[in-house]
């Protein structure tokens, strides 16, 4: 057959959100990928700069429909940076425990998805099942289901809502075994490992100079995690694994994000065990001085980083934002480019993409 | 009395009453002109022509059996989906039912719907694949007998089709063809990838299939289902042939392209495949007639593997076969939905080195049970 380009997107079933892949296909092979994003273009960084510090908090939710906590966190944290305020500590404890849990929650709608990408429902249906319990444990926490606005600069909104660290703790003994329940029908699933192994295979090399982060790169066989590499909040506290995989390839990154899984469960309950008493939010200057201020967090779906310069009044000048997701897709003919269409689906399933952050 | 014999008792006496009337309304027409009318009468008094009009009505009666299973296929597919994935399935359409009428009110749904039929594709294609689709399955399915007496039967004795399993496999196998001529006629990139890897596909099943049909019929010694059915009065097909039917079961799915088979519309890579362009009703035929070719698997692999309509003698034949091919139809459905889905490469690979050559194995297994007089 002649080759041809197909367009994967805007409206397709592979893309989550809305983004075009082209590929051009020989017959059923990938002979060239080009990814095409910015479809969902809102100006985030635009807004920003119109309105004041707190307003920028629900906006920074928005960013991500799959792990809304950790953009909000990231940009308290660089305006903290910027204002050089300290955070109290029960305040951090919560944090880490609202993110882990949105890691979590983040984690499962892609094993979900993924598994809808394969064409295997169950998989999609058990893990959006077991996620509605975190979504539920963040909803007890802050008041809503996806986008949170929880953190504020200083501090978060709410303490923990009564009999919290009770439920948390139950839902982190839940998802230990549940996960091997994934495991069991993943990784049992002979068919599934076929799909996976040696497809989308991302050399260490290449991971490295397209600046792949989060999960793609560890599967890639690089332990880096700006948890352990570059600590924030308090994460050196927190005794954890890095999951990495040497193989490269799809099943390395499902590998990776089951076992961040559990290392999520266990810094919940480690920081469920050392939450300290004592106030959960400091009060905020509302005008922010003249300077700069950096935040970087480990998303679910790689390093995010926000840069804001303040000039003095009550709104940013401007606002930087750092998506994984942007950098990791223009990765995608490296990893796509000699595999067969039905690949296609899996390779990019396994980047978990994210479209608000990524075209912001 | 078998089924050829009461379709043919009822449309002889639907003749007689008929012929009544033409006579009747010939005998005031003046002229030579009432020869014409009695010779038109003679000739539907024929025994051929009446014959005929049984079969028609044999097929019709079969076909009805199988558009109720297809409802309750349906049905059943969700719950037990529903079941696997911890939910109800359909709940309020038909409350006490058990929400039955679900499908009817999604098949209605589905009829207002508009019939669409893109401007660029090829309209003779684009129409007649549909056509193809359904007729071939239901030729498929007419082939199969309920019982030695409640099939479609070419003649009073209640004899079917000669060398039935043959041409029920022909016929079946008509529709990747159907499925390309959709494809390549909808004018669309992902209809003809979804057409492409149909035909692909059919290369890779269709002969370890046909391998394990040959060893079943060497068993039987017959092409017919009757022969066939009956040689397992004893003891079904599918114990010594247990290599066979395992065969046969994932060629099966791969015929009736069924998950973790249905690469030609794989809906995460190619939107729906080969349906993409097809809508309202049209696509609802689709849909149906896979279902309905999903009950003729279920049929085909009760007949040749799982004793046909033997069982218990309180429960009537025709009977114990439907419940037979509802087991293997829930079968397949539990391989639907807990498996991903398979990749064109790999079902090629998988089709030539394991199931060929497992198929060929379980040939001379036949071979060697038929030699030792065994069967």
């Amino acid at each position: 057959m002649a080759e041809m380009w197909i367009n994967m997107g805007p409206q397709h079933p592979m893309t989550h959100g809305l983004w075009n892949l082209k590929v051009k296909v020989d017959g059923e092979t990938v002979v060239d990928a080009e990814p095409e994003v910015g479809y969902l273009h809102r100006g985030v960084e635009k807004i920003c700069e119109d309105r004041t510090y707190p307003q920028i908090i629900p906006i920074a939710d928005r960013l991500c429909y799959g792990s809304s906590l950790t953009w909000s966190h990231l940009y308290c944290m660089t305006v903290e940076d910027l204002m050089d305020l300290k955070v109290p500590p029960r305040a951090e404890h919560i944090r880490v425990v609202a993110i882990e849990m949105q890691r979590i929650a983040s984690h499962l709608m892609w094993l979900a998805a993924y598994a809808v990408d394969l064409g295997m429902m169950a998989g999609f249906l058990y893990a959006m099942r077991d996620r509605e319990i975190f979504i539920d444990l963040l909803q007890a926490l802050s008041g809503s289901r996806i986008t949170y606005n929880y953190p504020r600069i200083g501090g978060v909104a709410h303490d923990l809502p009564p009999n919290f660290q009770r439920d948390a703790l139950r839902a982190c003994d839940y998802m230990d075994k549940k996960l091997k329940e994934y495991e069991d029908l993943y990784d049992g699933s002979t068919v599934f490992l076929m799909r996976n192994q040696g497809v989308g295979i991302l050399r260490r090399e290449d991971a490295m100079n397209l600046g792949v982060t989060g999960p793609t790169m560890r599967g890639s066989g690089i332990a880096y995690d700006l948890r352990k590499d570059h600590p924030y909040s308090v994460y050196p506290d927190m005794d954890f694994e890095v999951a990495s995989h040497p193989d490269c390839d799809c099943y390395a990154r499902y590998r990776v994000r089951m076992v961040e899984m559990r290392e999520s469960a266990r810094i919940i309950r480690q920081a469920l065990a050392k939450m300290p008493q004592g106030k959960w939010r400091t009060i905020a200057p509302r005008t922010a001085p003249e300077g700069t201020g950096i935040g970087r967090v480990e998303d679910p779906r790689g390093e995010g980083m926000m840069y804001v310069v303040g000039d003095g009044t009550d709104k940013p000048y401007r606002l930087k934002i750092r998506s994984p997701i942007f950098v990791s897709v223009s990765a995608a003919p490296k990893m796509l480019i000699g595999y067969k269409v039905a690949d296609v689906v899996a390779i990019m399933g396994t980047l978990d993409m994210c479209i608000g952050e990524t075209d912001r | 009395m078998n089924l050829f014999e009461f379709c043919y008792g009822l449309m002889h006496w639907l003749v007689d009453i008929l012929n009544n009337i033409w006579y009747w309304l010939g005998d005031f027409l003046p002229w030579k002109f009432g020869d014409f009318f009695i010779a038109i009468g003679d000739l539907a008094k024929a025994h051929g022509t009446i014959a005929v009009a049984a079969i028609l009505l044999e097929v019709l009666i079969i076909f009805i059996i199988a558009l109720v299973s297809v409802l309750n296929f349906i049905w059943l597919d969700r719950k037990f989906m529903g079941r696997i994935f911890d939910f109800y399935g359909p709940y309020y359409v038909g409350y006490r039912i058990g929400g039955w009428l679900q499908n009817l009110a999604d098949g209605m749904k589905l009829f207002v719907k508009e019939v669409i039929t893109p401007s660029k594709a090829d309209k003779a294609g684009f129409l007649l694949a549909p056509v193809v689709f359904v007729a071939s399955s239901v030729l498929a399915l007419s082939t199969i007998p309920l019982s030695p007496d409640f099939g479609v039967a070419v003649n009073r004795a209640g004899d079917f089709v000669p060398a039935g399993a043959l041409f029920a496999f022909a016929a079946f196998a008509i529709a990747p063809f159907s499925i390309l001529v959709a494809g390549w006629s909808s004018n669309n990139k992902y209809t003809i990838i979804g057409g492409m890897r149909s035909a692909a596909q059919m290369m890779s099943y269709e002969i370890p299939l046909l391998l394990t049909v040959a060893s079943v019929c060497l068993m039987a010694g017959s092409f017919s289902f009757v022969d066939i059915v009956a040689a397992q009065s004893n003891i079904w097909f599918a114990i010594p042939l247990a290599l066979g039917f395992i065969v046969f079961l994932v060629c099966i799915v791969a015929e009736v392209e069924i998950q973790p088979f249905d690469l030609p519309e794989a809906e995460a890579e190619l939107v729906e495949g080969w349906t993409t362009e097809y809508s309202g009703m049209r696509f609802g035929l689709f849909m149906m007639t896979s279902y309905l070719r999903s009950y003729v698997a279920g049929a085909l692999v009760t007949a040749l593997f799982l004793g046909g309509w033997h069982g218990f003698d309180f429960i009537p034949g025709p009977i114990w076969f439907l419940i037979k091919a509802y087991i293997v139809f829930i079968v397949l459905t539990w391989m639907r939905w807990s498996l991903p889905r398979i990749r064109v490469d790999q079902i090629l690979q998988f089709g030539w080195t394991r199931l060929m050559p497992l198929a060929m194995l379980n040939l001379l297994i036949a071979a060697a049970f038929k030699t030792l007089g065994w069967f």
